[in-house]
């Protein structure tokens, strides 16, 4: 087998290898059985859409969706037989609702399109027989040469072949690809590094083989032979020799470098994802609720073809004198007849589905997230950064939370990393002012002033007096801090050699650059933190030149050779380098987790430095341990001879690579720990304490120690002193593992706590997840707060799906900064992406990203409220108004023979839901705030109020739609019994027609279901006003415009004038308002009972505000108390 | 020395729409509000409702059923329909003034004007006087496109087919002599349609326009000879077609037949004996169906309805009891804030 075990596509075209062969300037090989391979070319295309496919492409999608193609389907029925109602009436709307759908999308497309050509339009320079030749970056192809100047970014997945650097390196930036800003190098084969000129590489003879296209933007492998005077030269290459498309070139002129991955094959567009498809709860709701109502229309449709049958079967029925049936209808088949009968009725009552309320639902997503960007209580002054929505599906969803999931480092803290202790051969020391001040110096010194502090400048111009011993543990302290000077992938971004030709650097603004001349950027914090406190001490790192670091060590310049690096990762949570002793000997510094050396170290002061570890930990510090190996000549030859192999084996390199790290990373020095602080962020106590009010279960989960955890737990208020800590940790087996359960869950039921607290480490929940998982669940749920440390970060997403599919059910909430949470941001039903110093990983993947945890509090609890209720609200009132619509026109067929006539004209029929009653709903669900925002944010408990989809519980839905029953037997039986005999309704004694009584009972409709709408308005802007009575005001112009005039292109000029006469009559006036009231009435009472007998706590807070309400009524009650008298 | 500033580019804009926080009403439906507003809404229901009632008290109805399902009653002779040309005649008494003006209507039960199919069978363009439809009539008037000859039918459709053609004679019996009361057909039905929406053809005679059609297959007469005593109330705006042809929304109706304004009888019907001679063509026993004649006066809101003053002085009141079960709730448990 080949070494590469995935390919990003799944599945490999049978022709395709597991590697690619690229020729260097496709200089193809001569020999004739060379089949070249194909390669995708140059273009990203991230549209979806073109010009000629847009509209079919388009409409298919939107026709998957059920509701669309219901309406489709209804429409195809309206055109093949012969229904109560014109094709248009259902073809209009859903014409209108395709048409919004498919502008907003093919907006959304063309800005991709024009991305898109920007990016492949984009001027590149690419080596063609010698010279550079400009050409379009679209045009580039597998194998060309390309060049690319200062500050480009890379058109291609390159692998560099020379720089303008002697050392054939470069510097790049890969901040648009994972949002890390520091510098990071790039190196290139010393065989190619030399070819600097066009015509050099020329001549240069090379080819690439490497794996096939892979998303992870951190592996490659793949090695380059180049043919130098016949022979063949094989070097590995690694992911330190590719540039990704995308990422930047830094402090470098110009570099050379041959494209091996292209276009829609390059890491960048591997990594472009579809959208996660994560739908919320009301979503789910929603769909169900369609069910029902499809439920309810078949009903509806079959009970009136079965009645008309009924009524049919009596002959005086079926045929009277005065409505003789056609010959065809005479012909037909009587199943022909009942099948069309049943798609007829089906036709007629098929607004009860509302059309529009997809548009609208999508329409308010889209426009509603916009709030949430442009919030300045979650903008972040210091950063500059807002609140980014990545998708709009999920806003409702932030007011469903029941757990909240969140990472520690970053996301609770500030990831800002602050030197503060450290641990050197069993000695404690503290920095004070950029001194070491060992453990119990200044605790009895009356002052800390200089006398007493022993500082490390003292001790090592001492070194030379003193006694061997004191020497010795001495040299300890220096090598510790040679260590940590020397053990990091630190860049420096000023002083380097290459810089300086550079002249004014523009990285240098681009990062924030101080007045101090050096700057260190480093991926990870700590490290940053420990390079410059060891600078501080006087170990400084002054930069790296070819395979050369430079230390000054207390003024004195030391250089030492870089020999390896064994690079950081998270399974072996330790990094090593090997370098070269100024006096010529090969050591091996190594730092990490204390759990990742300890047990690899021989020698040192073993105990007292684990002790000072955990007490390190216990003050919340970042703990990490230092550790030395001195190789002999004959050792290191060895080392050296294994490292090599392992990288460049083409085959099962990883796994031989971790091979030689740990042949390599063993029997070692101890040399010290340090502790680094990590301050909290600002409010994160406040804002775990309003998500517990808030009847949020908030859980931690960190890859920290224990005992860091627990500190920063207790510091951040997640723990509290008051709770009942509860610990499952180094669980070795299955069975203590369960027997420690059931100690816990023993705990649980006697301890007369009132809170309980639990402690997980990643090993002992691994094994809780195997066997226990009911168990565990039950412990957890009893917890009020959860910790889990030493977590790997599947393990992370694993604890995320655990409770997500537990019998409940609950909304899962994760939020996290790095990489390692993206799983689990992906998993939890919302992802939050803090944009915090680990790069853009966990902000692109996730659904929002905000600047920091305290901005949560606000989008959880008030964006997360409002948007609840709103699009709650806004599915219960679309399903009401449908069922007011629909169910006259239902209880009409029983009046008229269920002979399908229709109550209401077409047009009205039409417009009823595009116009007449779309704009309030659509207006209130995007600015309705039932209580004010700081009232919601000062009081987590209110979200308890909409906890488990209670705006969309089944009774709630039950509610809206017997309401809406309700209403539609008022307003058609009120309208029927005003009719009673057929008295005349008007002054003139002439009467109404079949179009005066359906525009009566759906004047009504529109009247009351815009007010019940207004009734459950709290917030009215201009804008409400102007859209409801807008809207009201609408119906009545166009009602009288439509009946004004004989409409010369429609069949039937059957409300001509109808609107007009109905409202000359006075009766109609009065029975519109005693219908509309009547509707409102027991709703009205129903409201105000509740909110006095049965209030909600949002209720509460709503009376809270206006304390006039309680002074005005008192004066009523006198003014009642005698109207009343003076009634009775 | 240029200090540098905190870039703010990405910071939002500080308004009240983008901040939510535009300027609005926050109305709570609390007891405080519900409970006046529920007085005022009461009384002021109450007080339309009487007024309402007392207006439809002072309407005068009469119904008289004329389909002759008794054997005893004089039109039961009528509902043989092998009799063509069956009058018969009813005496009833008035025992004081009937107010005019009196609207004298004819009512029909258990009859489907509502019914779908009928209802389209009728041709728009045809019935606005355009010729082209007289010799083509449009496909929904079927069954009555054509007749057996295949000669367009004019007008077209079930609706002009099944049109009333039971016509009354009202006389005031004096002395037991009859004085026949002047009935006027003229503003019977809606304006617009008289002048707007319906039209003959404009050919002068009207009978022109006819030329190689037939009249629908149950009409004694075409359509140009409907009203013989006035000749601008014929084809299709013939006062008594225009009000068939607007069909009721229910299956028990009443469409206006006449107005009683003139002569002796401007102000009303005085009390006495009064006879209607009814021409008894229309068959509705197939059905079930009744016939009736109603006379009634009316006032601004129309005729005798009962049910707009019931509905107000019932929700009036509602709205009354409502207010003060609310004050004893509100007295009895508070509000809840406090706590």
């Amino acid at each position: 087998r080949l070494f590469l075990p995935s390919s990003p596509q799944g599945l490999d075209p049978p022709h395709q290898s597991d590697t690619r062969t690229v020729y260097v300037a496709n200089r193809f090989p001569q020999h004739g059985h060379y089949v070249p391979q194909r390669f995708a070319d140059n273009k990203i295309v991230s549209s979806k859409y073109t010009v000629w496919n847009f509209i079919p492409k388009n409409l298919f999608e939107q026709f998957r969706r059920i509701a669309n193609f219901y309406f489709l389907i209804i429409f195809l029925v309206q055109l093949m037989i012969d229904t109560p109602t014109s094709p248009v009436t259902s073809g209009l709307p859903l014409f209108f609702v395709i048409t919004v759908t498919a502008i907003k999308q093919g907006y959304e497309d063309w800005l991709r399109h024009k991305a898109d050509n920007e990016v492949n339009g984009a001027p590149v320079f690419v080596v063609r027989s010698g010279s550079l030749v400009q050409t379009r970056s679209r045009n580039i192809r597998v194998g060309d040469i390309v060049r690319v100047a200062k500050d480009e970014t890379f058109p291609a997945d390159l692998v560099l072949l020379s720089s303008d650097r002697a050392d054939g390196t470069c510097h790049i930036t890969t901040a648009s690809l994972d949002g890390e800003t520091n510098l990071k190098t790039h190196y290139s084969v010393a065989e190619t590094a030399v070819c600097q000129s066009e015509s050099q590489l020329e001549a240069l003879q090379a080819v690439v083989e490497c794996q096939q296209p892979e998303p992870d933007l951190y592996r490659f492998v793949g090695r380059l032979t180049v043919t130098q005077h016949g022979e063949e030269i094989v070097r590995p290459l690694g992911p330190e020799n590719l540039l990704l498309r995308g990422a930047r070139l830094k402090n470098t002129k110009e570099i050379f470098a041959v494209a091996v991955y292209t276009g829609m094959e390059s890491k960048m567009a591997l990594n472009y994802k579809c959208k996660s498809q994560k739908r919320s709860a009301v979503e789910k709701s929603m769909n169900t609720y369609l069910i029902i109502y499809l439920g309810i229309l078949l009903f509806e449709a079959i009970l009136s073809t079965i009645l008309k049958y009924a009524w049919q079967f009596d002959d005086k029925w079926d045929e009277p004198f005065y409505n003789k049936k056609t010959e065809q209808e005479r012909n037909s088949s009587q199943i022909l007849e009942f099948i069309s009968d049943f798609l007829a009725f089906m036709v007629l009552y098929n607004f009860i589905i509302p059309i529009s309320l997809y548009v609208t639902v999508e329409m308010q997503k889209f426009l509603g997230s916009f709030f949430i960007g442009w919030d300045l209580d979650l903008y972040h002054e210091e950063s500059d950064q807002k609140a980014q929505v990545n998708t709009s599906d999920l806003n409702e969803e932030l007011g469903q939370v029941e757990y909240v999931f969140t990472d520690k480092t970053g996301t609770l803290t500030e990831n800002e990393m602050h030197f503060r202790e450290c641990s050197i051969n069993g000695t404690k020391y503290r920095e004070v002012n950029g001194k070491l001040v060992p453990e119990g110096m200044t605790d009895d010194s009356p002052d800390g002033s200089a006398p007493h502090l022993v500082t490390l400048t003292h001790i090592y111009s001492l070194t030379l007096l003193l006694t061997d011993t004191h020497a010795i543990n001495n040299k300890t302290e220096l090598l510790f801090l040679s260590a940590v000077a020397l053990c990091h992938t630190v860049q420096i971004s000023y002083d380097q050699p290459d810089c300086l030709l550079a002249g004014g650097d523009p990285f240098s603004h681009a990062n924030g650059f101080s007045s101090n001349h050096m700057e260190y950027y480093a991926s990870s914090p700590d490290e940053k933190a420990l390079v410059e406190a060891a600078k501080r001490i006087g170990v400084a790192f002054t930069g790296t030149s070819g395979n050369t670091m430079e230390i000054q060590t207390f003024g004195k310049s030391e250089k030492y050779k870089l020999l390896h690096v064994l690079e950081f990762d998270p399974n072996r949570r330790r990094m090593s380098v090997i370098v070269q002793t100024p006096s010529g000997g090969q050591i091996l510094f190594t730092k990490g987790a204390e759990s990742a050396i300890f047990p690899f170290t021989t020698g040192g002061e073993i105990e007292k430095t684990r002790l000072h570890v955990d007490e390190f930990a216990l003050k919340g510090l970042r703990t990490l341990v230092v550790a030395c190996r001195h190789f002999s000549a004959a050792e290191y030859v060895e080392v050296d001879r294994r490292l090599n192999a392992a990288r460049t084996a083409l085959q099962q390199r990883e796994e031989k690579l971790q091979e030689a790290f740990s042949y390599i990373e063993r029997d070692l020095q101890l040399l010290g720990a340090t502790g680094v602080e990590d301050k909290l962020q600002d409010k994160v106590q406040e804002t775990i304490e309003a998500l517990r009010l808030a009847g949020i279960k908030v859980w931690v989960l960190t890859g920290d120690k224990h005992e860091t955890a627990v500190s920063v737990s207790l510091s951040c208020g997640h723990f509290h002193r008051t709770m009942n800590i509860l610990e499952l940790l180094q669980q070795r087996t299955d069975n203590d593992c369960a027997e420690q359960l059931r100690v816990l869950a023993r705990r649980i039921k006697e301890d007369h706590v009132i809170q309980h607290g639990l402690v997980v480490d990643g090993a002992s929940l691994s094994l809780a997840l195997r066997g226990h998982e009911k168990l565990f669940m039950e412990v957890c749920k009893s917890c009020s707060a959860v910790l889990c440390c030493r977590m790997a970060p599947l393990q992370k997403a694993k604890i995320v799906r655990l409770i997500k599919t537990s019998p409940e059910k609950p909304i899962t909430l994760a939020v996290g900064d790095g990489a390692n949470d993206v799983s689990m941001i992906q998993e939890a039903h919302v992802g939050i992406g803090i944009m915090g110093k680990e790069g853009r990983q966990a902000v692109r993947n996730s659904d929002y990203a905000i600047a920091r945890f305290k901005f949560l509090a606000k989008l959880l609890l008030v964006h997360g409220h409002f948007y609840y209720v709103r699009i709650a609200t806004l599915v219960q009132y679309f399903f009401y108004k449908n069922v007011c619509f629909i169910t006259p026109q239902f209880l009409y067929q029983f009046f008229c023979l269920f002979s399908q006539q229709t109550l209401y004209d077409s047009v009205y029929l039409t417009l009823y839901n595009i116009c007449f009653t779309s704009l309030p709903i659509l207006v209130y669900s995007l600015f309705e705030q039932l209580v004010h925002p700081h009232v919601l944010q000062s009081k987590p408990a209110l979200y308890r109020d909409i906890s488990k989809n209670a705006v969309l519980s089944m009774r709630t839905f039950l509610y809206w739609t017997l309401l809406g029953f309700a209403h539609a037997f008022i307003f058609f039986f009120g309208s029927y019994i005003l009719m009673g005999e057929d008295t005349t309704l008007m002054g003139n004694g002439q009467m109404f027609g079949n179009w005066t009584f359906g525009t009566l009972v759906f004047t009504v409709m529109v009247i009351t279901v815009t007010l019940k709408l207004a009734l459950e308005t709290h917030f009215w802007t201009w804008i409400s006003h102007f859209v409801t009575w807008g809207s009201i005001a609408f119906y009545f112009i166009f009602s009288l415009f439509y009946g004004g005039i004989i409409w010369p292109f429609l069949h039937t000029q059957d409300m001509y004038f109808v609107f007009v006469q109905l409202l000359s009559s006075g009766s109609a006036w009065f029975a519109i308002i005693i219908i509309v009231i009547t509707c409102l009435f027991p709703d009205v009472v129903k409201k105000v009972f509740y909110r006095h007998l049965k209030p909600t706590n949002t209720q509460k807070s709503q009376v809270t505000r206006d304390t006039m309400n309680d002074v005005g009524i008192n004066a009523y009650i006198y003014i009642y108390i005698y109207i009343n008298a003076w009634h009775y | 020395m240029v200090k540098e500033e905190l870039s703010t580019e990405n910071r939002p804009d500080n308004t009240a729409f983008t901040q939510q926080r535009l300027p609005a009403w926050q109305p709570i439906l609390s007891a405080g509000i519900i409970i006046p507003g529920f007085v005022l809404i009461g009384l002021a229901f109450i007080g339309i409702g009487v007024a309402l009632l007392v207006t439809s008290q002072s309407i005068q109805v009469m119904e008289i059923d004329y389909t002759g399902v008794d054997q005893g009653s004089p039109c039961f002779k009528c509902t043989d329909s092998t009799v063509s040309n069956c009058k018969c005649e009813i005496e009833f008494t008035i025992d004081k003034l009937f107010e005019g003006p009196v609207f004298f209507y004819y009512g029909l039960s258990n009859y489907f004007q509502n019914y779908r199919k009928y209802g389209a069978s009728k041709d728009a363009s045809q019935l606005s006087g355009d010729l082209d439809y007289f010799t083509s009539p449009a496909t929904e008037c079927d069954p009555y496109i054509k007749d057996n000859n295949d000669k367009p039918i004019v007008p077209c459709g079930s609706i002009a087919n099944s049109m009333f053609n039971d016509s009354f004679v009202l006389s005031r019996l004096i002395n037991g002599a009859k004085e026949v009361v002047p009935l006027d057909g003229k503003g019977i039905s809606w304006w617009t349609d008289y002048n707007v929406k319906y039209r003959n053809p404009s050919i002068t005679p009207l009978k022109n326009a006819f030329n190689g059609t037939v009249k629908p297959i149950n009409w004694p007469r075409p359509a140009y000879e409907l009203d013989t005593s006035d000749p601008a109330n014929n084809g299709f705006i013939n006062q008594d077609f225009l009000v068939w042809m607007r069909r009721a929304a229910l299956p028990n109706f009443r469409k206006l037949y006449r107005r009683i304004t003139e002569g002796n009888y401007a102000d009303g019907l005085p009390a006495g004996d009064y006879s209607l001679e009814i021409t008894y063509n229309y068959p509705v026993l197939s059905f079930d169906g009744r016939k009736k004649v109603v006379f009634s006066n009316v006032s601004w809101m129309g005729g005798k309805n009962e049910f707009l003053g019931i509905a107000y002085l019932v929700i009036g009141s509602l709205c009354v009891i409502m207010s003060i079960v609310m004050l004893i709730v509100y007295a009895k448990f508070k509000f809840p804030d406090e706590d």
